[in-house]
Parts: C-alpha cells; sequence; structure tokens
C-alpha cells in the first residue's frame, strides 16, 4: 500500500455558529451527544490506515488540543508517525491565506517520505471512504482528486462555498470559490488527494510567485494544467454554516437510518473518552425519541432532544427539541424548549428557558 | 526497575463455576457488570485511584478475553514505564511447569516479579468482588499499626457469617483467631479477601507454605492461620462500604439491580472516583417515540423502541417495538426482536432474541438465557 499522510485544515474555519464557536474553533463544536465535529474526518482518515495526520489551525485551538490530546483515541499516538499539531509558526507571514499553512509545513509532507496527500476539513459529519477515493484516483490517473457533493439542502446560507462543474468524463473544468451554492449545485467538500510532490511544488508555486492565497486557488487555477477528477461523494454529509443548520443537522441524529450509515456501515467514530456511567433512568423519567449520552441522570421528561455526557435532569423538568451540551444542570419543574444549551449552563428549578421558533443558544457556563 | 513502595497482585484466575454458562468462555472477573464494566474494573479502578501504580495480574482459566480486556493497562491509566499492569499466566521453567494450586501458590510462583520492584508492601486482592476502596488508606492503617499483615473486614448480616471467612479481635483490632467458615460464628466480621503484607514476612511464609506437604496453599486457610499462630502482628481493617462477591446468579443479579435506586449505594459516576472500562466505541443510546424507560441503567450504542424497567442494558442491545424487558440485565450487543417479553432474566452477550418469545418468569427465579439454553435459578 501506497503511503498516504492526512491534513485537517482548519485554516480558513469561519466562525459562523456565534456563541458555540465565540471560544472554541468549528471543528471542536459539539455534536449527536458525544462527538466534535472534527472526530468524523479524523476517524475516517484512522479508518483508511492514514497513521500520520496534521491538523493545521489559526486560533482559538485550546479546546481542540485538549480534545485530540495524543491522538490515543484514534490510535495515532505511534512512534511512526502520528498525530501532528500544527498551530502558525512563528515565521514571516507570506500569505494570508491557508496556502501560509502548507508552506510553514512543507518539511512535514518532505520528511513524511508520502506518496499521498489526503487534505480535508473539520466541520463535515460524515463517513467517507478514503481508500475508495485513493482507487478511483489511481483508476483514473488523475493527478488531483476531489471529492463534492450535490448540494440537497435548499437552506445553506454565505457565500463562502466552493462549487465545481465537470465535464462528461467527471473530469473539473471549473471551480468558483466563494459563492452560494443553489441546491443542485456540486458542493467542494474542500476534500482532495494528490500525491505529495505535486502538493509540495504547488504550495512553493504559490508562494514564490505571490499567486495564490489558498490551495483550493491554487487548484482552481490549474485545472488546464492538471488532470482534476470529481468524486461524487454518495453518503451523507452536513452542511453546517449557521446555528440554524446546526440545529437541524443535529436533528437529524434522531433518524436511526442516519445514525446507522454513519456509526455503523463504514467504519466507526472515535471521540475522547470520558469514563462516565452509563445513562440512568429514574422512575419519573420520561424519554422519547432523544439520543441520550453517558453519564446522564434523567428524573424529568425528554422529547425530540439531544443529550450530552453527564447531564442531570430533575423531577418535573420537561426538555423538548433542544440540544444540551455537556454537564449541564436542569433543575427540578425547569422548562427548556427550542434551545441549544453550551457546556456547563445550569437551569434553576422551576425556571424556564424557551424560544419560539429560532433555536436560541446559551453561552458556555450560563448559570439561569 | 526503580522501588515501589506497593506492589498489587490482582488475583483473577478463578472459574466462577456457580456462574452457570457466563463464564463458559471467560473468567469469573470479565464477567460484564453494571452496563458498561467487566467485574475486574472496580479493582483495577480502585488500584488506579488509589495510587498504586504496580499490578501483577493471575490469570489462569480461560484468559483469552480477560488478557485482551487488560491490554497495557491503558483504560486504568496502568501503562506505566516503571510498573503498569503484568498479566500473569502459569509458566514452565526450567524444570518443569504447574497450574497455580491456590492462592498462595498464585502468588508464590510469581515472587520474581515482586522481587524487581523490591516493596515494602504486597497488597492481594481478588478480581471477584465488586466494591470501590481506598487501598492507600488501608496502607496507613497497616503502618500506623505496625503490622505484619491487615485483612480488609466487613461486618456481614450474622445469619450469613458461616459463608464467610471469620476474624474473631481483640480489642485493639488485632485478629486472634481466623475460622474459615465456622459453623457457629463468633463474630460477623468477615474478611474481604484484601490483604496487605510486609513483603518480606509475606515471602518468608510463602516459602515455607510450599514446603509444606499438606498445605492448601491458600491465604484464607493456610497462609493467614500460620501468621496468627505465630504471633505475627495481623490487623483487621473494617471497611463500611458496600462490597458484594457476585459469585452466583443470584448475587450478580442483586448486584445489579442495586445499581437502580435512587440513592445506590454503589455511586458509579463519582468524578473523584471514575470506574475505568475498555471503551465500545459508540454513538449514544437512542430512545424512540414508542419506547418507555425507567428506573434503568441504559449504555451508549443501544437503540430502544420498547418497555424497559428496572433493568441493565450494556452497549449496542436493540429492543424492538412492543418488547417488553422488566428487572432483567441484557448484557452486550443482545438483539431482541419485537413483541418480546424478558423478565427477571440475564441474557448472555450476542444472544439474538426473535420476535414474540417470552423468556423468564415471575414465579421468583431468575433465568440465564446463554448459549441458546436457558437455565432457572431461585432467586
Amino acid at each position: 500500500m501506497k503511503k498516504v499522510v492526512g491534513v485537517i485544515n482548519l485554516v480558513d474555519e469561519k466562525n459562523t455558529l456565534s456563541e458555540l464557536t465565540n471560544h472554541r474553533s468549528f471543528a471542536s463544536v459539539p455534536f449527536a451527544g458525544r462527538y466534535r465535529l472534527i472526530d468524523f474526518s479524523l476517524s475516517n482518515l484512522t479508518n483508511a490506515g492514514v497513521n500520520t495526520v496534521a491538523v493545521f489551525t489559526r486560533e482559538k485551538y485550546r479546546s481542540l488540543f485538549d480534545h485530540l490530546g495524543s491522538g490515543r483515541e484514534w490510535d495515532l499516538d505511534r512512534h511512526q508517525g502520528g498525530l501532528f499539531f500544527q498551530p502558525p509558526a512563528d515565521e514571516e507571514r507570506r500569505s494570508t491565506g491557508d496556502i501560509q499553512s502548507f508552506y510553514e509545513n512543507l518539511s512535514f509532507f518532505k520528511r513524511s517520505l508520502s506518496h499521498y496527500v489526503v487534505v480535508t476539513n473539520g466541520q463535515l459529519v460524515w463517513n467517507v471512504d478514503f481508500d475508495q477515493i485513493i482507487e478511483e484516483h489511481e483508476a483514473e490517473n488523475a493527478d488531483i482528486t476531489v471529492v463534492y457533493k450535490p448540494c440537497d439542502d435548499p437552506y445553506t446560507s454565505g457565500s463562502h462555498y466552493n462549487v465545481l462543474y465537470t465535464n462528461d468524463d467527471e473530469r473539473v473544468d471549473r471551480l468558483n470559490l466563494g459563492v452560494e451554492p443553489l441546491p443542485g449545485d456540486n458542493v467542494f467538500l474542500n476534500t482532495f488527494l494528490m500525491k505529495s510532490s505535486l502538493l509540495i511544488s504547488l504550495v512553493e508555486e504559490s508562494i514564490e510567485n505571490g499567486k495564490h492565497e489558498s490551495i483550493n486557488e491554487a487548484i482552481a487555477a490549474n485545472l488546464d494544467r492538471y488532470h482534476v477528477h470529481a468524486h461524487h461523494f454518495g453518503g451523507y454529509v452536513t452542511f453546517i454554516d449557521s446555528i440554524e443548520s446546526y440545529y437541524r443537522y443535529s436533528m437529524e441524529m434522531l433518524d436511526p437510518n442516519v445514525t446507522q450509515e454513519l456509526f455503523y456501515n463504514t467504519g466507526p467514530i472515535y471521540t475522547k473518552v470520558k469514563h462516565e456511567s452509563p445513562a440512568k433512568y429514574l422512575e419519573s423519567s420520561s424519554v422519547s425519541n432523544s439520543l441520550i449520552a453517558n453519564g446522564c441522570t434523567i428524573s424529568g421528561t425528554v422529547e425530540n432532544s439531544i443529550l450530552f455526557r453527564g447531564i442531570r435532569v430533575g423531577k418535573g423538568a420537561v426538555i423538548r427539541n433542544s440540544i444540551i451540551m455537556q454537564k449541564c444542570e436542569i433543575g427540578e419543574g425547569a422548562v427548556i424548549e427550542n434551545v441549544i444549551l453550551d457546556k456547563d449552563v445550569s437551569v434553576s428549578p422551576n425556571e424556564s428557558v424557551t424560544s419560539e421558533d429560532q433555536p436560541r443558544v446559551i453561552a458556555k457556563s450560563t448559570v439561569i | 526497575m526503580s522501588r515501589k513502595r506497593c506492589v498489587a497482585m490482582l488475583l483473577a484466575g478463578g472459574q466462577g463455576t456457580r456462574l452457570g454458562k457466563l463464564t463458559t468462555r471467560l473468567a469469573k472477573p470479565a464477567v460484564p457488570f453494571g452496563g458498561k464494566y467487566r467485574i475486574i474494573d472496580f479493582t483495577l479502578s480502585n488500584c488506579s485511584n488509589s495510587g498504586i501504580d504496580t499490578v501483577g495480574v493471575l490469570t489462569q482459566y480461560q484468559p483469552y478475553i480477560l488478557n485482551s480486556y487488560i491490554g497495557i493497562g491503558s483504560s486504568w491509566d496502568l501503562d506505566r514505564k516503571n510498573g503498569g499492569v503484568s498479566v500473569l499466566p502459569p509458566y514452565m521453567g526450567q524444570k518443569g511447569g504447574e497450574w497455580y494450586r491456590g492462592t498462595a501458590n498464585a502468588i508464590y510462583q510469581n515472587m520474581y516479579y515482586i522481587r524487581q520492584y523490591d516493596p515494602e508492601y504486597v497488597l492481594v486482592i481478588s478480581g471477584d468482588h465488586i466494591y470501590k476502596m481506598d487501598y492507600s488508606e488501608m496502607l496507613d492503617y497497616h503502618e500506623q499499626h505496625d503490622a505484619d499483615a491487615t485483612i480488609g473486614v466487613l461486618e456481614v448480616p450474622w445469619n450469613e457469617a458461616s459463608r464467610f471467612g471469620i476474624m474473631n479481635t481483640d480489642d485493639e483490632d488485632r485478629i486472634v483467631e481466623f475460622q474459615e467458615k465456622p459453623a457457629e460464628p463468633k463474630t460477623n466480621l468477615a474478611s474481604m479477601g484484601i490483604y496487605i503484607f510486609n513483603w518480606k514476612a509475606l515471602e518468608k511464609y510463602l516459602t515455607e507454605d510450599e514446603q509444606n506437604p499438606d498445605s492448601s496453599n491458600d491465604f484464607g486457610k493456610d497462609i493467614i492461620p500460620a501468621m496468627i499462630e505465630d504471633e505475627k502482628n495481623v490487623f483487621a481493617y473494617s471497611f463500611n462500604g458496600y462490597w458484594k462477591d457476585v459469585g452466583t446468579l443470584q448475587s450478580l443479579w442483586e448486584a445489579n439491580m442495586d445499581l437502580l435506586d435512587d440513592d445506590p449505594a454503589l455511586i458509579l459516576n463519582d468524578p473523584a472516583w471514575k470506574i475505568y472500562s475498555v471503551n465500545p466505541n459508540q454513538p449514544p443510546q437512542y430512545i424512540a417515540p414508542q419506547a418507555k424507560v425507567t428506573r434503568s441503567l441504559v449504555n451508549e450504542g443501544c437503540v430502544v423502541y420498547g418497555d424497559v424497567y428496572r433493568s441493565v442494558l450494556f452497549y449496542g442491545v436493540h429492543v424492538g417495538l412492543g418488547s417488553t424487558i422488566r428487572n432483567s440485565i441484557i448484557m452486550p450487543n443482545v438483539k431482541i426482536g419485537a413483541n418480546v417479553t424478558i423478565e427477571n432474566a440475564i441474557v448472555e452477550s450476542g444472544t439474538v432474541v426473535e420476535d414474540g418469545m417470552t423468556l423468564g418468569s415471575s414465579d421468583g427465579s431468575i433465568s440465564l438465557i446463554a448459549d441458546g439454553e436457558i437455565v432457572s435459578v431461585p432467586k
């Protein structure tokens, strides 16, 4: 097998999740009851046998660093390869975009002696088989393979998507950067594969000529020069770009068909282990259509909601259509409806936190 | 190896005959418990939480699952450069080899392991019991009393005392007599199978015991009585918390049900005393709109469409629509179809229960469903 290194590129993340991304990177936003968004792409890489992964970051990486640790949970605590956490180097900035991070880490690509590089990001909830993409890349004799998904979400917002157009042979002939996609557009998932040697020369060239600020720009500008193959990802994937879409995609996790595909059909999704006890349901608990993580103690009512690890729900409390993050305390008789409680929020007995239509976010460690 | 103050020797070779088919393929310490754990997690977590970082685990009966579960001990923070966990099976030497003949003989055969750490004390524990205990406090007690041996003891109901090894102590907690399963117990202080020895004293007594052809090479029957006979300083250390020997289907079932109380005597989610276990890597549990779950423990990876009352569900259990689970323990990855009734039962890992089946009964017995067979025992 040819050696592959992975990059999780968080440099150009947009902090569009208001309170949820005020103090943490997009990639470390909690999702689906016990995960952080980065767990999906990172697990996909290790499930494909990629045992050298670099995480490029620029800011707000404290919680990410804490989450990833030595990489042990992803089997990335290795003598050969492993997890490389790459915050900005103390070097002269040659570019304002993510090309700078690739440039600062050229020695990482050179030293790794790898044949291929897979670059992905930390905000996609998906379970992709990278082995299959590598096979297709080789069969197509491509120089670069980019991964896309036709946009099936009518609510995507903001012009920070990249849309690609292909000819009949699934060869990319146009890549439009920074646009708002329409339903049916082929959204580039900012995930691509190429030979390490090609990546190194693209980065060096971009920096030396001062031509491109981002790696995507470098790809978009070289569609004539290289055979850029488009891989259609057919599985489940999220387009999270706002609190509203974060909420909506979270609620899709209440569909057992979605969780079956995400967590069981391909490889497992790993995350940081907390050693919580199983969830405990007391005599007065009433739970329906909900995802409950370990360490929860439930005496109240929970409907259409997602409870992260270690939450206490007091007697008579009611939680509806809400996302409750790690270690929140919901006092007796409290009412929570249509809200997202960030970590460590404490709601006093009989208080009510509700919202009419749009989900409301309560910031980390708030006491109500 | 640098010196260690205390090395733990964890006896984990037991077959657990009274657990029937649950121990066909695994040793008793590897039997699942509490929705997420294996029995041995409690003693390994106790060691880790007590600051004991050198643990020899003595295995013998059906060791594979236990060995692979323990691994290098990383789940319990026992993957250490100096010390850590070591699995110690019986072995062949130049002059042949033999099985562990008794608890004392098992330690005797591994004295080389203890010697390399040159410890002051050796803690001998068993991987068969459910309890949380700070061994460092017992070690302090042992030092303060200038003891040669200290035995963890627990007050048991008088009518059960004759099932245990019973200690008779003087006013200063010194053990003056040890009776193994006495017909007429003089006290109700039972041995918990937890011993701290001064290593030099233990080394001497193990060596002498080995030379006695009449000995059964057992701590309770031979080593402790010999030390008391010699008027060594043997003290009783009282423990007041929850402790349970889950050696029978009844006691295993009871101990699981104990966890379902509003304020259980054994708290599993104390952040200051976590019970560690190997993580099965499953998504959170899904409770469907039609489901009803009350007074139960449910682990990740479970998908529940039916009714679950007063039961313990391990990871990866599926409960189909219209099914009812009551007073039962459902071990990992059991798939329960639709319209199934399970009552007062223990269902072994990986069992598939077809639609419409009724298992267990309400006649006061507990049923074990394992290997496609049902065995009932009185509650």
